[in-house]
This record gives structure tokens, C-alpha cells and sequence, in this order.
């Protein structure tokens, strides 16, 4: 049964951490020290693709006030084999296979110290020749990064070194027929460059590693339990003596969602003997952290002269940088999933190339087949005189439409979020000369995973709710404000707390749009059996039955028979009074969340082209998705704009920009310019409700879904404005104003 | 490596500290005087997050040296709130839900601080380039923008 009535859910209170966050008092990674702490840094790569024949830290380990130096030696290769490529990746081995791979690292009494102690380190590399570009990786005698790897899921199977490292196929019905049947078929290729997550806070930690072999680390993280997992694997740790605390975290969007730094600070405080601080500047950000997969897709769709599609298909070709690993399958998951399809067939080439190993960004790998299929979409639409929203109604996935990706789908949004924008006062709106309005769909499937949260009653009254998901835009507010509703105690009685790995169960990480999903539906698991406790200790006082007891309001009230006959008992008396009636009072929820919903959204977007520059403003932005359930409407808005506005930097400005000697070019937001408040209009949102039943009060995930439809939204937009189809991200001056002037279009 | 003494005003309170003369004002409040509110989201100035305000004049803390501290006075994050009391711009970023993971947020405030001391009553577009050197990735300016000019329509009216 799905919950509809609320008290306080759907309401827009203070978020519990909000005032430790305006005064500066919040502490982020690189805001805690500890006594006798030393500084570390990091010696890269300045190669893309080098043997390393030798690395001598003799003059470095000299130098007074370094006490700790450590080098591809200090790391064994891990038995397991998730964290193979992850160590070599932490530090290099062999070779360093891009440009900011680390090599060695430093510990010293200070900052200044460790610098020089770096320049004192002697690397000799053999330098290799290298590849960036995921097309010029996949040719056959393209520089190969790792020798012996072959093509998984190839036909037949592959009989030479690859850099692909993997091909995955989905889809069902018979495309051939499908586009026997089709009147009209568009085939296009397009291209995406990578951009990174570009949270404003770089990765930091402080380890102190004990002589017992105990260890802490402070980080900022996305999962401070994956933490853990990999570090104790990587330095030959037991889990239990590895305490994890994740700091309050500035940004993720998925590229904190596995280690960098944090096993070169523990194994540096191991040698040292003392704690370690370590963190990233911006350019370590860039070169060394986990940006996006750049890419290149062909896609062909087939449609009838009414407008029903017969056929679709896509080849994804996506490098993940260093090491296999790019969401490729993803890609051809989800780019085909908002359209109803008898015959649809997608590859994804999963390829690696000297770039730094790839992680998640928000709705990893989605954006760039949306930007692609939605694309061919539109095309398709004006080209048969179809508005573009009319076009995507007659295809929309529905309840029981058999996914592009397999499942079966349960009651989705799609539908609604498209008559939505059809009606929506800025679809009716009038366009100016030199502008375009375009849409987009996107999905994500959202996730559940493990969970494990506590709550408990205090003596007072007061709540608290223990999780171990890092608070990344508002999820303590969410928290509160479900164990709240439950309990019938008002918001300001629940107090969210982020435990560390000692404290709680395993928890997964904050990603996959899980938390107000996963962890909610735990809070209200641990309130509803803290509710249970708490009946029956009323039942104990009043010496009847505990079913007849119910909760109402706050308050245990006697029911059936016993209707009226004691005074109800409020939350506050009932844990007043906990320690006569049977010790402290507590409510858990330890399981893996199943049924998290999937997520839809329709953007609408406007833009104007300067023909003189081919500059692209963006003038008006409106996002259509479901929630499921807002359980903190502004914080649900905030995913949505925030989404939407990464969105338009990856549409029309930033990209990795690799020079001939495969070095990155732009490390730096000066060059690598996200958008800044002046860019962007506001970003209107509305938000649908079609409840997942997969959750007691039907929330669906949605923090990735907002950032699906943007790149193909703007890119429609653009395309009509400037009157010639864009097909290759960003969306910047120079390639705009190329595809004008090609075409005859733009100011000459 | 010598140090340079420098004597300092910081949130109204003298202040004293020993830097080396290559640090950073930034890198003296976070790591010698335990202030970190300031955060360090770039170190070249081109983030805002290290906002501060040095004799009245808005800057980045990351792009000025500590030594260029000595005699001047320095406002920081800290220095924002009185004692209990939110300075307005704290509690409508609050109500606005203008920050997500809030690293950006100390430095949104002092430098919409600084526009309101200039100027009351802000366009919109005034907003948006008065704050285009702070970068947010999370909340795509909106709500910032909004709190922004919601307490400036507040301001007025409580002196009207
Ligand atoms: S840290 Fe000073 S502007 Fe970014
Ligand atoms: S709230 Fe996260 S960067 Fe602004």
C-alpha cells in the first residue's frame, strides 16, 4: 500500500545541516587536521603512455623533513580482481598509460618540503606512442595500452590485443524487417567529448594509520563503506580495522565513487608512522580523477510516413579512459528506452584509450546515446511535419511496454511529463529571429542496493536517525522529515546523522539516485518498528494486548475494546518512562532495497545562435520529470535545475582538450569553463508524481534523469536555430559557426 | 625556510600569525588560523569558493598572499553571522534552498554580501554577473539567484 496522505512530506522545511553549511562551520575533506600531521603529495605522469623503467626516491628520502616516500613497490596487486585495475590505477605499475597518472608520493613535514621532495624524485620512461580518441583506439594497429586483452563478447572470438575491451549487445524483434518496413529511415553519427563532474570540492582525506595496524581515515566521499572495502583490500587490511568517516562532501555526481588518493595517504602514514593529509589541486582533479567516457554513435531509425517508428538501432563506441570499465552498456540501455519498439537493436564497444580511468557521472553513459537518439528523433519528426512532442506521444513507453533493455515496464511517467510540456505555456510561446526551441527525452533506472540504517528514540522524545549515506544535497532533510511522518513527532524533533563504517551496517554509495529511495524506505522501516516497540511497551503499561494498541498522531492509543479506556500515551512519555518498561527504545532496517522505480523526463529548451560568432545562449529552460513522491519538493527541484545546467555545459562548452603529445590541454576552470550564473536563465521545473510501487509513499530516484535529456534537448534547439544539424559536443563557437558556413547559413 | 610576522584584523578581532612568504592568505586562514570556512575549490582564482573581503574590496584569498595581510582587515564566512543571529543573505539561502552540498556557499555569501553593500536593489542580470566569478555546480544558480534578490527586497523594505 502506497501512502498518500501526508503531514509533513511534500513540505519545504530547513534542511537540519543548513546552518552549519551559511556560517562555515561544516567540514569538508581538507578542513581537519590532526597533531603531528604531515603533508603529502603526488608525483604524475607527464607522458600519456610511457614504459617506467625506474624511479629512484633516494634524494627525495634525503631531503630533511620527508618521512615517508612511497612507488608502485608499496603496493602488492590485489588478489581480488575488482581491485586490479584500481590499483594500478592508484598508482602506477609498468607503465603510466595517460597524463596525471600517479607515480610516486610524497610525505613531509610540509607543504613546501614535499614539493621540493618531488622535484628530487627520478622517473626514466621510455616514452610509447598513445591514443586519445575512442575511433582512432579501435583502429587495427592503433597503439595497444595493455597487452594481452582480448575483445570480450566478440564474434568470433577475438584472436589478437584490442583496446576494445568489451562489446555488449541489446535489443529484441527483427530490425532488418523493421526497416523493410520503414518509409523513411535517418542514419546520422555523432560525437560527444568528455567533460568531468566538475564538483567545486577537490578530493581530500587525513589517514592515520596506527602501529597496530588500526587505521582512520576522513574523506570525502560518495561511499565512505566502498571506501573502505577498497582501501582494506589494497593495503591487505581487514574491513573491521579500517573506520571510515566521510566529511561533509562538496560535489560528486558520481566521480567520488571509488578511490584515488586515499590508499596512497594510508600507505603513507603506514610508513610514516603519523597522519597524512592528501589533497588533490584542481589540475590533479582534472588529470587524475575519473572524468566521462568521450564518444562516438551511428544510429539509424526507421519510420513509417504517419510517424510510428518500425526500427531502431545504434552502435555506442565509448572510451573509458585507461582501463575498461566506460558505461557503454548503459548507453545502449538506456537511449532507446522512452520509445515503444517492435524491432530495436544496440552495440556498445566498451573502449580504453591514455586518458584517465572514467568514472559515473550522473546517469553514467546516458546523456551521450540520448544526445544521439533523440537527435535522429527530432529529425525524424520535422521531417514528416510532426511536432516533436506529438512524435515522441505516438512512441512513448508505457506501462507494459517491453523495455529496449529487456523488463517489462510498471506504471511510468513518460506519458505524462510529455502532455505536460505540450501544454505548458513556454511550448506556446513565440521564438525571435536566430532562435530555436527544442526537446528531449531521457531515462535512468534508478537503484536500491544495500541499506542500513537506525533509528533511535531519546530519552526526551527526540529522534535520531542514523544512515551511512554521505549527504550530498539535502538527504539529511528527506531523512528527517520520513521518520518524522511516520513517528507523528514534528521535523524539528528527528535529527540525520551520517555514521561512519563502524557504526552502521554496510551501506552502498550515494549514487544510482538511490538515497531518498533506498534509505528512506529503510527510515521508515526503523520508525514503523520503533513504532511497534513502542506500542507494545504502552500495552505492558496498560496491561492489555499489544495489537491493541495503535499509532496515531504521535501518541499510542488503546483501540478495539479498549477504545478510550487509558489516556494516550505520546512518544515523549513512552521513551520517558523506556527504562521501567524494558531499556532504550530503537528501530533498524538492515536489507538490500529492491524496487527502486525508473524515472522519465521531458526537457524543453530555447537558445538563440549568433550568427556573427556562433555563440549559443540559452534563453529558457523548462524540465518535466517524475518523482515518483517529492519528499522535499525544493531539494527535487534543485536535482532538476542542477542536472539541466550541467547539461548545457556539456552541450555547448566544456570539453577535454588533448594535444598532439596527448597531454590535457585545459586543467583548469579558466579553460574548462562550466557554466557560471551569467550563462544560464532560470531553470523552471515541474515536477510529476506517478508513485513507484516499489515504496511505502512511491518515491522514485531522481537526481541522474535531469542531466539525460539536455545535451539533445539544446542540440534540437540549436540545430533549428542555425539551421543545420549539429551532430558533435560541445556545441562551442568555432564548430558552430563551422556547421553555419558549411551550409551556407550565418553571417558571412 | 623563514617565516614573516604579520599582524592582521580578521572579522573585526586583531590577529597575528607567522607565514611563510609564499603562502597564501587562504592557505594562512584555512591551515594557520583554523578558518575554513574559506574553501579552496581551484587555487588560481577562478572559482570564487576562497571569496573574502580585504579592507572592503571583494577578492579571491587564493590569488592574495598573507603577508599582504599585515595591516588590513580581512572579513571572512565567519565573521558573517552575529553571534546567533544569521546575517539575512544565511537565512534566505536557507529558505531559498540555495545550496546542495554547500562548498560553494561560503563564498556565494560573502561576495552577494558585497553586491548588496553596493547595490540594493539588483536586477536580475546584475545578480547573475556580480556572481559569475563564484562557480555552483549543483544547484544550476537558480535558487541562488532568487535568495539573492529576495533579500534585497527584504532589506529595502525593512528601511523603507
Ligand atoms: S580557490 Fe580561490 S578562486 Fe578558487
Ligand atoms: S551547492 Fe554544491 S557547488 Fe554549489
Amino acid at each position: 500500500m502506497i501512502k498518500t496522505k501526508f503531514k509533513l512530506v511534500g513540505t519545504r522545511p530547513l534542511r537540519p545541516d543548513g546552518v552549519d553549511k551559511v556560517t562555515g562551520r561544516a567540514r569538508f575533506g581538507a578542513d581537519i587536521s590532526a597533531p603531528g600531521m604531515l603533508h603529502a603529495l603526488i608525483l604524475r605522469s607527464p607522458h600519456a603512455h610511457a614504459r617506467i623503467k625506474s624511479i629512484d626516491t633516494s634524494r627525495a628520502e634525503k631531503l630533511p623533513g620527508v618521512k615517508a616516500v612511497v612507488t608502485r613497490d608499496d603496493f602488492k596487486l590485489p588478489e581480488r580482481e575488482d581491485l586490479v585495475d584500481i590499483c594500478r590505477n592508484v598508482m602506477a605499475r609498468e607503465k603510466a598509460l595517460y597524463d596525471g597518472h600517479a607515480v610516486a608520493a610524497v610525505a613531509a613535514v610540509s607543504k613546501t618540503v614535499a614539493r621540493e621532495a618531488l622535484k628530487r624524485i627520478q622517473v626514466e620512461y621510455q616514452v610509447l606512442p598513445h591514443v586519445t580518441d575512442v575511433d582512432a583506439a579501435m583502429k587495427p594497429r592503433a597503439p595497444i595500452l595493455h597487452k594481452g586483452m582480448r575483445t570480450i563478447g566478440a564474434e568470433p572470438a577475438a584472436k589478437k590485443d584490442s583496446n576494445v575491451a568489451q562489446i555488449h549487445t541489446f535489443g529484441h524483434g527483427d530490425v532488418v524487417k523493421g526497416f523493410a518496413k520503414a518509409d523513411i529511415i535517418i542514419e546520422r553519427s555523432f560525437k560527444t567529448e568528455a567533460t568531468h563532474q566538475g564538483y567545486i570540492e577537490p578530493h581530500a582525506c587525513l589517514a592515520t594509520y596506527g602501529a597496530d595496524d588500526r587505521a582512520d581515515l576522513w574523506c570525502c566521499t560518495q561511499g565512505h563503506y566502498m571506501v573502505r572495502n577498497a582501501c582494506a583490500g589494497l593495503l591487505g587490511m581487514e574491513v573491521s580495522h579500517l573506520r571510515v568517516t566521510a566529511s561533509e562532501i562538496g560535489g560528486g555526481f558520481g566521480g567520488k565513487t571509488t578511490v584515488f588518493i586515499e590508499p596512497v595517504a594510508l600507505a603513507l602514514s603506514r610508513k610514516a608512522g603519523k597522519p597524512v593529509k592528501l589533497v588533490m589541486s584542481r589540475d590533479e582533479v582534472f588529470r587524475a580523477s575519473g572524468p566521462t567516457s568521450s564518444s562516438s554513435t551511428d544510429v539509424k531509425i526507421g519510420i513509417t510516413k504517419k510517424g510510428k517508428i518500425t526500427a531502431a538501432q545504434a552502435i555506442l563506441r565509448y572510451q573509458g579512459g585507461a582501463f575498461p570499465g566506460s558505461p557503454v552498456q548503459f548507453g545502449a540501455m538506456t537511449g532507446f528506452a522512452p520509445y515503444d519498439l517492435e524491432n530495436v537493436h544496440t552495440v556498445g564497444y566498451d573502449v580504453v584509450a591514455n586518458r584517465p580511468k572514467q568514472a559515473a557521472y550522473r546517469a553514467p553513459g546516458a546523456p551521450l546515446a540520448a544526445f544521439a537518439i533523440e537527435s535522429v528523433i527530432d529529425e525524424l519528426a520535422h521531417k514528416i511535419g510532426m511536432d516533436p512532442l506529438e512524435f515522441r506521444l505516438k512512441n512513448a513507453a508505457r506501462e507494459g511496454t517491453k523495455s529496449s533493455y529487456g523488463p517489462t515496464f510498471g506504471p511510468i511517467g513518460l506519458e505524462a511529463t510529455l502532455k505536460e510540456s505540450k501544454k505548458h505555456p513556454h511550448h506556446l510561446a513565440p521564438l525571435g529571429p536566430n532562435q530555436g526551441r527544442g526537446v528531449a527525452c531521457g531515462f535512468w533506472f534508478n537503484f536500491g542496493g544495500q541499506t542500513s540504517v537506525s533509528l533511535n528514540i531519546g530519552e526526551d522524545g527526540t529522534v535520531s536517525v542514523v544512515e551511512g549515506n554521505p549527504d550530498i544535497g539535502g538527504s539529511r532533510a528527506s531523512m528527517c522529515l520520513m521518520a518524522a511522518e511516520e513517528l507523528g513527532v514534528p521535523y524539528e524533533k528527528v535529527r540525520t546523522v551520517i555514521a561512519d563504517t563502524a557504526s552502521l551496517g554496510y551501506n552502498e554509495v550515494t549514487d544510482g539516485s538511490r538515497v531518498t529511495f533506498a534509505v528512506g524506505m529503510a527510515t521508515i522501516k526503523a520508525a514503523r518498528q520503533a513504532i511497534a516497540i513502542m506500542c507494545e511497551r504502552a500495552a505492558k503499561i496498560w496491561d492489555i494486548p499489544a495489537e491493541a494498541v495503535v499509532w496515531e498522531d504521535g501518541c499510542a492509543k488503546p483501540a478495539g475494546s479498549n477504545a478510550g479506556n487509558f489516556k494516550p500515551m505520546t512518544l515523549a512519555e513512552i521513551a520517558g518512562s523506556a527504562g521501567s518498561t524494558g531499556g532504550p527504545i530503537s528501530g533498524h532496517s538492515e536489507a538490500t532495497a529492491d524496487g527502486a522505480g525508473v524515472s522519465f523526463a521531458t526537457h524543453m529548451v530555447d537558445v538563440e545562435v549568433d550568427p556573427d560568432t556562433g555563440k549559443v545562449t540559452v534563453l529558457r529552460y523548462t524540465v518535466f520529470q517524475d518523482a515518483g513522491k517529492a519528499i522535499h519538493p525544493a531539494y527535487v527541484e534543485g536535482q532538476f535545475q542542477g542536472g539541466a545546467a550541467q547539461g548545457v555545459g556539456w552541450a555547448i562548452n566544456e570539453e577535454y582538450i588533448y594535444g598532439e603529445d596527448g597531454r590535457l590541454q585545459n586543467p583548469g576552470f579558466l579553460d574548462y569553463r562550466i557554466p557560471v550564473a551569467s550563462d544560464l536563465p532560470m531553470i523552471d521545473t515541474v515536477i510529476l508524481e506517478i508513485p513507484n510501487p516499489g515504496h511505502p509513499y512511491g518515491v522514485r530516484g531522481v537526481g541522474e534523469t535531469s542531466i539525460v535529456p539536455p545535451l539533445a534537448a539544446i542540440a534540437n534547439a540549436v540545430s533549428e536555430a542555425a539551421g543545420v544539424r549539429l551532430t558533435h559536443l560541445p556545441m562551442s563557437p568555432p564548430r558552430v559557426l563551422k556547421a553555419m558556413m558549411e551550409n551556407g547559413k550565418g553571417a558571412a | 625556510m623563514t617565516k614573516t610576522a604579520v599582524s592582521t584584523t580578521i572579522n573585526g578581532d586583531a590577529a597575528e600569525f607567522l607565514c611563510e612568504t609564499g603562502e597564501t592568505l587562504l592557505d594562512v586562514l584555512r591551515d594557520r588560523l583554523d578558518l575554513t570556512g574559506s574553501k579552496e575549490g581551484c587555487g588560481t582564482g577562478d572559482c570564487g569558493a576562497c571569496s573574502v573581503m580585504l579592507d572592503g574590496r571583494l577578492v579571491c584569498s587564493c590569488l592574495v598572499l598573507g603577508v599582504e595581510a599585515q595591516g588590513r582587515a580581512v572579513e571572512t564566512i565567519e565573521g558573517m553571522a552575529e553571534g546567533e543571529t544569521l546575517h539575512p543573505l544565511q537565512q534566505k539561502f536557507l529558505e531559498h534552498a540555495a545550496l546542495q552540498c554547500g562548498v560553494c556557499t561560503p563564498g556565494f555569501l560573502v561576495a552577494a554580501k558585497a553586491l548588496l553593500e553596493v547595490n540594493d536593489d539588483p536586477s536580475e542580470s546584475q545578480v547573475r554577473y556580480w556572481l559569475a566569478g563564484n562557480l555552483c555546480r549543483c544547484t544550476g544558480y537558480d535558487k541562488i539567484v532568487r535568495a539573492v534578490l529576495d533579500t534585497a527586497k527584504d532589506m529595502r523594505s525593512a528601511r523603507a
